[in-house]
C-alpha cells in the first residue's frame, strides 16, 4: 500500500518491510496452494468483505478447483492488493447483479467448458432463465427478480442433491419463499403473496419436507426452475397428470373438462387449489362448507341427484369396511386368528380408493363397479369376523362346561369332607 | 373309612357324594384331557408361514403370469417367467403401500394405485416408488412352489 | 382295590413305612389355616407349568426367525392351542404371585423362624427363580414387548459395578440382545431353571414334610399353656382335600382366564424399529423398575441407577438371611421383622402400581 512506501524512508523501516514480505511469503509457501491469495486476508475480514474458509470450503466451485478470479478476475498469486486487484489483471470487483446470469452463464452454457467437470450436466439453463418470468422481466431492467445467485447461493454453493442445498428438492419452497413471501419485496408485481403459506399446509409439503418422499412436488416441479413460470390455466391438468395420471385420464374423458375449458376454468385447480393441496375428504362431495359440487351446480338437478348418489355409495363402502375392521377387532382381541382376513380389508381399502380415484371420470356406473367389488370383499371379511366370533363363543361355552364339572366336583369334595369330619 | 353304624340316611348320602364326585372328577378330567389330546395331534398343515410358504402348485401358472399369495401377514407376488422359472417379490408397493400386480403386457411389475412400476428383480424404475421391493427366494418341492425370505449372507 | 395296591408297593418299597410320616402328618387348625394353602397350591401351578410347557415345546420353534411364527401357529393352528398357551401364561403370572404371597404369609405368619430357616432359604432362592422363569419365559414368543423389556432389564444387570457387563453379555449371549438371546432364554427356562427349581423344590418340600407346619407364635404359646385347646387336622385326608378344592378352584379360574382373556400375541420383534413409548416390563418387576426411574440421575458421587441396582442386589441378599438376624429370645426390637414385612409388601405394592399407572 502507499502508506507503507512512504515510510519506508529509513533503512530499519526497509528491514521491516522485508521480513514482513519474507513472512508472509513463508506463509504463503507453508499454506501449499499459494495460487488462492486472496484468502489469505478476505478469509479474516469481516461480513460481507469477508468469506471464512469454512464456508468456501463447501463450495461446488472450490472443490473443483476453481478460485476467486475464476469469477472476480484479478491475479491470484500476488499478495499485494494493488497486483492482485487491478484492472489490469482482469479484476471485475463486487460482480455486478445485472452481470450475474451472462457470468455464470460463460461456463455454464459452454458444453464443451463443463463436460471437463460433469458430461451429464445441462448447459441450457441460461436459455431457459431467459424464457421464464425471472428472465424477461430482468432483460426489461427489472433488477428485483432472482438471478442465480439469489437461489443458488454464491460463495456455498452446493450440488442439488446435497440435501444442504438451496436448490435441493426439500429446500426448494424455502428459497423461492425469500422473495414470493415477502410482501415488501413484492410490492408492484401483481401476484399474491401465499403460496408458501398455502403450500406449507399441503399434502405435497407433508410428503416431501416431513416425510422426505421425494417423488412429492415442490414449487420448481410445477413451476420449472430455471424457466420458471405458471403452466397456464389450460395446461394445468397436464403438470397434474405427470403424476396423478388415472385421475388425469379420467377427466380428460370426462363432461367435466369440456366444460372447464370453455369457461377458461383451470382443470384440476377448481376443487384442488393449486397450492394449498389438502388430502381431499368425502365431505367435497356433500353439502356443507367443504362441498365443492354444489359451488357450480343448482340444488335438484340431475348433477345434484348424481352427487348425493356417490356420496352415499362411498359411505356405505366405507362404513361396511369399518365394520369388518371392527368385529374382526373384537375377534382379534379375544383371541381369535383373523389374520386373512385382515390382509382382505387392504384388498377392501384398495377399492375404495381405487373408487375415490374413478371420480374424476364422473361416470356413476364405472365408479359404481369399483364399490360394488369393494362392498364384496368387505362382505366377505365381515363374515370371516362373525365366524370368528361363534368359533370364541364354543371356546366359551366349552369352558362353561368345564366349570360345571369343576363346580360339581367342588360341591362333592366338600360333602366327602364334612362327612368324613362329622 | 368310617366304619361306624350306617343309620338310613348313610348309604343315600354316600351314593350322592360318591355321584358327585365320581362323576364331577370324571368330567372334569375329561374336560382337560380331551383338550391335551386334541393338541397332540399336529394339524393338517405343517408350515409356519413365516419363513416360507407354499405359493402355487406347480400346475397353476402359465408362463408369463403372475399370482398374489399371503406371506405371513403381508401380500407376496409370484411370476412364472416366459421360460417356466419363478420369481418371487414382495407385493406391497414401496410408496403408500398398494399391493401390486404384475403386467404380463409389459412384462414389469405395476402398481395401480400411482402408476409405479417396478422390474423383475424388484428395483422401483419408473414412479413414486422410493425402494426396490423385497425379492425372495423360490424353490420347488414335488409339486409345490415354496416361497422363503432371503437366506441372510 | 387300593389295599391291593397299597399292599403290592409295601412288599416292594416298604410303602407303609415311607408313607408313615404322611399319614401321621397333622395341620394346625386355626383362623389363620388358610394361608398354609398357598404354598401347596404355588406347587400346583408350578406342575400347571411343567405339563402345559412340555406341550408348547411340542410345537415351539426357538430362533429369531421362527419364534414368533411358531407361537402364532399355536395359536390359531394348532387345535386347543390357544388354551394350553394362554393357560402357560396365565398360570405364570397367577404362580408368581401366589409364590410372593406365600412368602409374605410366611414371614408375616413368623414360619421362617428356627428350625426352619433353611426351608425358607430354598424358598426365597425359589421365589428368585420363579421370577427368573417370568423373565426369560416372556421372551420367548419373541414380540416387540417382550423384545424391548428384555433388552431394559439386561441393559439394568449391566450396570452392577466390576461384573456388570460380563454378566449382562453372559444374559444376552453377546453384546446386544438377538437371535442368540432367544436361544440363550430358551436354555434357561426349560433346561437350567427347570433343573434348579427341582433340586431346591425337593429340599423345600422334604424340610417341610420333615419339620411340620409351623405355628403363629402367640398359638405357639397358647397351645403350650393350653395343650387342650390344641386344634389339629390330620394332612392325609383332611387336609389334602381341602387343598384339592383349592387346586380345582385355581383350574377353573385359569381356564376362564385363558378363555375369556387369551394371552395376547403382539407383533414380532424388529431390532431396528425403534423402542415404542413408555416401555415397561411385567408387572412382577414394575416396583424395582418405578424404584430405579424414581432415584435421581446422581446420588452424592455415585450414579443413580447404579446405587439402585446396588441397593436391591443388597435387598435381595439380605433377604435370603433373613431369618439369621433375628435373634432367638425375645428382645425389645421383637416385631422389626414383622414391621419390615408389612413395609416391604406395602412399598412392592404400592410401587407396582405406581408403576402401572406412571407413564
Amino acid at each position: 500500500m502507499a502508506i507503507w512506501r512512504n515510510k519506508l524512508r529509513s533503512s530499519s523501516a526497509a528491514r521491516c518491510f522485508v521480513l514482513a514480505g519474507f513472512v508472509v511469503l513463508a506463509a504463503c509457501l507453508a499454506h501449499g496452494q499459494t495460487t488462492n491469495s486472496c484468502m489469505n486476508c478476505h478469509s479474516a475480514l469481516p461480513e460481507p468483505l469477508g468469506l471464512s474458509q469454512e464456508k468456501f470450503s463447501q463450495d461446488i466451485h472450490a472443490q473443483q478447483g476453481l478460485t476467486c478470479t475464476s469469477c472476480h478476475g484479478g491475479d491470484p498469486t500476488s499478495d499485494d492488493p494493488d497486483k492482485a486487484m487491478s484492472r489490469k489483471a482482469g479484476w471485475k470487483g463486487k460482480i455486478d447483479r445485472k452481470q450475474i446470469p451472462q457470468l455464470c452463464g460463460t461456463c455454464h452454457s459452454d458444453p464443451a467448458y463443463i463436460r471437463q467437470f460433469n458430461p451429464s450436466l445441462r448447459t441450457d439453463q441460461l436459455g431457459q432463465y431467459r424464457t421464464s418470468v425471472h428472465g424477461k422481466r430482468f432483460a426489461a431492467g427489472d433488477t428485483k427478480v432472482a438471478v442465480c445467485t439469489d437461489c443458488h447461493s454464491v460463495h456455498d454453493i452446493r450440488a442439488p442433491r446435497d440435501p444442504r442445498s438451496t436448490v435441493n428438492p426439500v429446500n426448494v419452497a424455502n428459497t423461492c419463499a425469500r422473495c414470493h413471501s415477502d410482501a415488501g419485496h413484492m410490492r408492484g408485481y401483481s401476484i399474491p403473496t401465499d403460496q408458501f403459506a398455502k403450500y406449507s399446509e399441503s399434502v405435497h409439503h407433508e410428503a416431501l419436507a416431513l416425510r422426505g418422499d421425494l417423488s412429492a412436488p415442490t414449487c420448481s416441479t410445477c413451476h420449472g426452475n430455471h424457466g420458471a413460470a405458471p403452466p397456464g390455466v389450460d395446461k394445468v391438468q397436464n403438470v397434474c397428470s405427470n403424476c396423478h395420471t388415472f385421475q388425469a385420464q379420467m377427466y380428460e374423458k370426462s363432461s367435466h373438462k369440456a366444460a372447464f375449458q370453455s369457461a377458461s376454468l383451470p382443470g384440476c385447480v377448481v376443487c384442488h387449489s393449486n397450492h394449498g393441496i389438502r388430502h381431499p375428504t368425502d365431505a367435497k362431495l356433500g353439502t356443507g362448507p367443504d362441498a365443492l359440487c354444489m359451488q357450480c351446480h343448482k340444488p335438484g338437478d340431475a348433477c345434484d341427484q348424481a352427487r348425493a348418489g356417490l356420496l352415499s355409495s362411498l359411505s356405505r363402502l366405507d362404513e361396511a369396511i369399518k365394520g369388518a375392521d371392527q368385529i374382526l377387532g373384537v375377534a382379534e382381541s379375544s383371541g381369535m386368528e383373523v389374520s386373512e382376513a385382515r390382509l382382505g380389508q387392504d384388498q377392501a381399502r384398495d377399492s375404495l380408493t381405487k373408487a375415490r380415484v374413478t371420480i374424476h371420470s364422473f361416470k356413476t356406473d364405472l365408479i359404481d363397479q369399483d364399490i360394488q367389488a369393494g362392498l364384496q370383499i368387505a362382505a366377505k371379511n365381515l363374515q370371516a369376523g362373525k365366524d370368528a366370533m361363534i368359533e370364541r363363543n364354543h371356546r366359551r361355552f366349552g369352558l362353561g362346561m368345564s366349570l360345571i364339572a369343576i363346580g360339581i366336583v367342588l360341591v362333592g369334595l366338600r360333602l366327602y369332607i364334612r362327612k368324613i369330619e362329622s | 373309612m368310617n366304619g361306624d353304624q350306617l343309620s338310613q340316611p348313610e348309604p343315600m348320602r354316600r351314593r350322592v357324594i360318591g355321584i358327585f364326585l365320581g362323576g364331577g372328577l370324571l368330567a372334569s378330567f375329561a374336560s382337560f384331557i380331551y383338550p391335551v389330546l386334541r393338541y397332540l395331534v399336529p394339524p393338517a398343515v405343517a408350515d409356519l408361514g413365516g419363513d416360507e410358504v407354499v405359493a402355487a402348485k406347480l400346475t397353476e401358472l402359465k408362463p408369463n403370469r403372475g399370482k398374489i399369495f399371503r406371506f405371513g401377514s403381508r401380500p407376496g407376488l409370484l411370476i412364472m417367467n416366459s421360460d417356466g422359472t419363478y420369481r418371487a417379490l414382495s407385493a406391497t408397493c414401496t410408496h403408500l403401500g398398494c399391493t401390486v400386480q404384475y403386467r404380463s403386457d409389459l412384462r414389469e411389475v405395476w402398481c395401480a394405485c400411482h402408476n409405479g412400476i417396478y422390474d423383475l428383480n424388484g428395483r422401483n424404475v419408473s414412479g413414486p416408488p422410493p425402494r426396490p421391493l423385497d425379492v425372495f427366494d423360490v424353490h420347488l418341492r414335488g409339486d409345490e412352489v415354496v416361497v422363503s425370505r432371503k437366506r441372510e449372507a | 382295590m387300593f389295599a391291593t395296591i397299597r399292599h403290592w408297593l409295601d412288599a416292594r418299597f416298604d410303602w407303609d413305612d415311607l408313607t408313615a410320616p404322611l399319614r401321621h402328618k397333622t395341620v394346625p387348625s386355626h383362623r389363620l389355616s388358610y394361608w398354609y394353602f398357598l404354598g401347596g397350591i404355588t406347587l400346583f401351578l408350578f406342575g400347571i407349568q411343567v405339563a402345559t410347557g412340555i406341550l408348547l415345546l411340542l410345537y415351539y420353534r426357538p430362533g429369531a426367525n421362527e419364534a414368533f411364527e411358531s407361537v402364532q401357529y399355536i395359536m390359531t393352528r394348532v387345535r386347543y392351542g390357544w388354551l394350553i398357551r394362554s393357560i402357560h401364561s396365565w398360570s405364570a403370572n397367577l404362580m408368581i404371585f401366589t409364590a410372593f404371597a406365600h412368602m409374605f404369609s410366611v414371614l408375616l405368619l413368623k414360619a421362617y423362624r428356627k428350625p426352619r430357616e433353611l426351608t425358607w432359604v430354598s424358598g426365597v432362592i425359589l421365589l428368585f427363580l420363579v421370577m427368573g422363569f417370568g423373565f426369560s419365559g416372556y421372551l420367548l414368543p419373541w414380540n416387540t414387548l417382550a423384545f424391548f423389556a428384555t433388552k431394559v432389564g439386561t441393559e439394568i444387570t449391566g450396570q452392577v459395578p466390576v461384573v456388570g457387563k460380563p454378566m449382562m453379555i453372559f444374559l444376552r449371549g453377546g453384546e446386544e440382545v438377538t437371535g442368540a438371546t432367544l436361544t440363550r432364554f430358551f436354555g434357561f427356562h426349560v433346561a437350567v431353571l427347570p433343573g434348579l427349581a427341582a433340586v431346591l423344590l425337593l429340599l423345600h418340600l422334604l424340610l417341610v414334610q420333615r419339620l411340620g407346619i409351623s405355628l403363629p407364635p402367640k398359638l405357639e404359646v397358647q397351645w403350650t399353656a393350653n395343650p387342650s385347646a390344641k386344634r389339629e387336622m390330620k394332612f392325609f385326608p383332611n387336609f389334602l382335600l381341602r387343598e384339592m378344592m383349592a387346586w380345582y378352584v385355581a383350574l377353573g379360574v385359569l381356564g376362564a382366564l385363558a378363555a375369556v382373556f387369551p394371552w395376547n400375541l403382539g407383533v414380532k420383534a424388529d431390532p431396528f424399529v425403534p423402542a415404542p413409548a413408555g416401555i415397561k416390563p411385567e408387572w412382577y418387576f414394575l416396583f424395582m423398575f418405578q424404584t430405579l426411574k424414581l432415584i435421581p440421575s446422581k446420588v452424592w458421587f455415585i450414579d443413580g441407577e447404579v446405587l439402585g441396582v446396588l441397593a436391591f442386589g443388597l435387598v435381595g441378599l439380605l433377604w435370603v438371611l433373613l431369618p439369621f438376624f433375628e435373634s432367638d429370645q425375645p428382645t425389645r426390637t421383637k416385631g422389626w421383622i414383622t414391621g419390615l414385612a408389612v413395609f416391604a409388601l406395602a412399598y412392592i405394592a404400592g410401587m407396582s402400581v405406581y408403576g402401572h399407572l406412571a407413564k
